[in-house]
């Protein structure tokens, strides 16, 4: 069975259509990449899928596992296996991060009629995964992201993903910001948790990360449709010879 | 207006000659200059720029009857609000009369007094300080209570005493029998080098009559002295509670005093700080956390008087339904008070689109070389990080929660007095949870 099945997507903001029929279908244990010049619609992708309510969603599906995730909240998305890791992760004075993971952990769990996990196992589960991404104990009890450098605010993206351990992640832009060694560090995270269930949308304008985080397909997204897609020598030509090649290749008309 | 508000006043001035008789001789000069003060004043209304955005005609309406002698409360209608240490001296006062009965008072160390104002008139600190540091300013509602206070706490640390040791004072409101009105009146003194830790509880029975409460401490800190007040404010949602309190700091001494209201109908908040002599620091904090159609206003004073002061003021509000807050706090330098800092920050979250607030910070400089500051904001709950909050499989009751929880502890954590900050973070946390 699919993963993710997404099909024929159009969303706008504001009344201006950023999706404009988009499609792609993922199957458990897939890395895909999804680049693009800006303003082609990458974010809006990772907005609409994770359930950000500014985005009106016009047209079209989106299948999780199956069942069609557009009406639901962006909670009931997360609980499902759906995880978004933030271009820009926000910062929340005054709730630690452990307080924070435990509580994001329990509310799934309890989704899932399971028990929540006491306070003993929560710290275990997080001494395992914080090694994941070099993640110290002092990191854990500070506020969740404030203060951090923009390389710790992606690792704790990565560290939140690894501890909810979703079906399928969507990275929106994680390499952005990042110096070669933090790049090195979250990639390695988001390594270390790839099998055969879990699949990821790894979206980037650059092909630096690809190098780190090997992709089975790359989707080129251009005006809100992919407009090409391959394997992972696409990026290589994209990165050689920029978006403008594609851009000439699209003419930008809807093909309704 | 002054058709309207004579009524009330006359209501009140009867309350003084019914009990005229039974006030100590020692006070009778105090008491005869504050009902006349009293009757010169009359009761503020919205035209007073101090009162503009809190309105005493709700309070005026009701008939109050001052509690008489008799005590009616068990142990088991104030369980629930004594601390959960039994060794903690807890001096109880129900509408504002001393109830032995229900207070714990067990030995006091060497060096510490903690009774009632009635039992310690003769006592030096009292002829000192009682009357003299709360004086009306034009607060109608300060003349009242000194006319018509019986009772209050007196606690008291003489030159030297230091330890953490906390007097627990509850104040309760009981309007079951009837609409009641009561005057407590304190004093707390810690004398050159010695320090205090007050933890000052107003909760009222449940009833369906209002209740007033008009409450005045006076509080002096001696050189090099220092003093921590908490105050936690959580009656009932149809009672009234108009609070004065007035402080003295003498060199370098220091106040610590947290304000913390989670109840009642209409409550104000009257605090004046007199930084005395030089090096004196004063943090004041304060935090509301409000619904249903609760008004909490919050009024203070910080009179930089001498040079080298630091002065630092924080005050939060949380804000839901059709909740209204006020924040008016008035930074005032003298002209020889050079090398002050002082600092006021006001900010309020609204969750909902009726909840009010009116904040109002002030600035009055006439010192040239000084450090001062204030600033005031208004917001939502940040909608980024609601979907942050989301997005992490935590649904919107629970991620609001947490929200207004950091929020509001930001203000909880800075009361070093262990067992009352614990016992608030769970009011509040329980409060911020059911808030849905």
């Amino acid at each position: 069975m699919n993963l993710l099945e997404i099909k024929n997507l159009k969303a706008s903001i504001e009344g201006k259509e950023i999706l404009k029929g988009l499609s792609l279908t993922i199957k458990p244990g897939e890395v895909h990449a999804i680049m693009g010049p800006n303003g082609s619609g990458k974010s809006t992708l990772a907005s609409v899928l994770a359930g950000r309510e500014e985005y009106e969603v016009t047209g079209g599906e989106v299948l999780f596992k199956g069942t069609d995730i557009l009406e639901l909240s962006p909670e009931d998305r997360a609980r499902k296996g759906l995880f978004l890791a933030f271009q820009y992760p926000v910062e929340i004075p005054g709730v630690t991060n452990a307080n924070f993971l435990k509580t994001a952990l329990n509310e799934v769990r309890k989704s899932k009629n399971l028990a929540p996990l006491d306070s003993k196992d929560f710290l275990l589960l997080m001494k395992e995964k914080m090694k994941l991404v070099e993640i110290d104990k002092a990191m854990t009890q500070r506020s969740v992201n404030e203060g951090f450098s923009g390389g710790e605010k992606k690792r704790n993206e990565i560290f939140q993903m690894a501890m909810l351990e979703p079906e399928l992640a969507v990275l929106d832009e994680t390499d952005s910001g990042l110096d070669i060694d933090a790049l090195r560090i979250v990639a390695n995270g988001v390594n270390s948790l790839r099998n055969k269930e879990r699949s990821f949308v790894v979206i980037t304008h650059y092909q630096r990360l690809l190098d780190y985080i090997v992709p089975d397909f790359v989707h080129v997204l251009y005006n809100g449709r992919i407009v090409k897609s391959g394997t992972k020598e696409l990026a290589f030509e994209l990165e050689e010879k920029g978006y403008d090649w594609i851009k000439e290749q699209t003419p930008i008309t809807t093909h309704n | 207006m002054k058709e309207i508000t004579n009524i009330p006043v006359s209501g009140y001035i009867n309350q003084y000659n019914d009990s005229v008789k039974s006030f100590k001789p020692e006070m009778s000069e105090l008491k005869v200059n504050a009902i006349k003060r009293f009757e010169e004043l009359g009761f503020p209304t919205k035209k007073s720029e101090e009162w503009k955005y809190t309105d005493v005609s709700g309070l005026l309406k009701n008939n109050f009857i001052p509690a008489g002698k008799e005590l009616k409360l068990t142990a088991a209608d104030i369980k629930s609000f004594l601390p959960v240490d039994e060794k903690q001296i807890v001096l109880v006062f129900e509408n504002g009369v001393f109830n032995k009965g229900l207070s714990q008072i067990s030995e006091l160390p060497k060096g510490l007094i903690a009774g009632t104002l009635q039992s310690n008139f003769n006592h030096d600190a009292v002829k000192n300080h009682l009357g003299k540091i709360a004086v009306d300013n034009n607060e109608s509602f300060v003349a009242l209570n000194t006319a018509l206070f019986h009772q209050g706490a007196f606690v008291y640390a003489e030159k030297n005493f230091n330890s953490e040791f906390v007097i627990q004072l509850l104040f309760i409101n009981d309007a079951r029998i009837n609409p009641s009105v009561c005057y407590p009146r304190n004093l707390y003194v810690a004398e050159q080098s010695a320090s205090l830790k007050i933890s000052e509880n107003y909760y009222s029975v449940n009833a369906i009559n209002p209740a007033f409460c008009n409450s005045v401490s006076e509080v002096f800190i001696g050189e090099n002295a220092s003093i921590e007040i908490c105050k936690n404010e959580a009656e009932n949602k149809n009672d009234f509670h108009i609070d004065y309190t007035g402080i003295f700091q003498r060199k370098n001494s220091k106040l610590l005093i947290n304000t913390i209201t989670s109840g009642g109908g209409m409550v104000r908040n009257n605090l004046r700080i007199e930084l005395q002599e030089r090096n004196c620091s004063a943090y004041l904090n304060g935090l509301s956390v409000i619904s249903g159609e609760s008004h909490v206003d919050n009024h203070s004073f910080v009179d930089h008087a001498s040079p080298d002061c630091y002065s630092n003021e924080l005050y939060k509000g949380v804000l839901d339904e059709k909740a209204r807050g006020v924040f008016n706090g008035k930074i005032f330098v003298r002209k020889d008070a050079q090398k002050t800092n002082a600092y006021q920050s006001n900010k309020s979250m609204l969750l909902s689109d009726d909840a009010t607030m009116n904040s109002k910070p002030q600035l009055e400089i006439y010192a040239d070389d000084v450090k001062c500051s204030h600033g005031a904001t208004t917001g939502q709950l940040d909608p980024e990080a609601m979907f942050y909050f989301r997005s992490r499989g935590i649904g919107e009751t629970t991620a609001r929660a947490l929200l207004t929880n950091a929020f509001a502890e930001e203000i909880l954590d800075k009361i070093t007095i262990t067992q009352t900050r614990e016992m608030l973070k769970s009011l509040i946390h329980d409060k911020l949870t059911k808030a849905e």
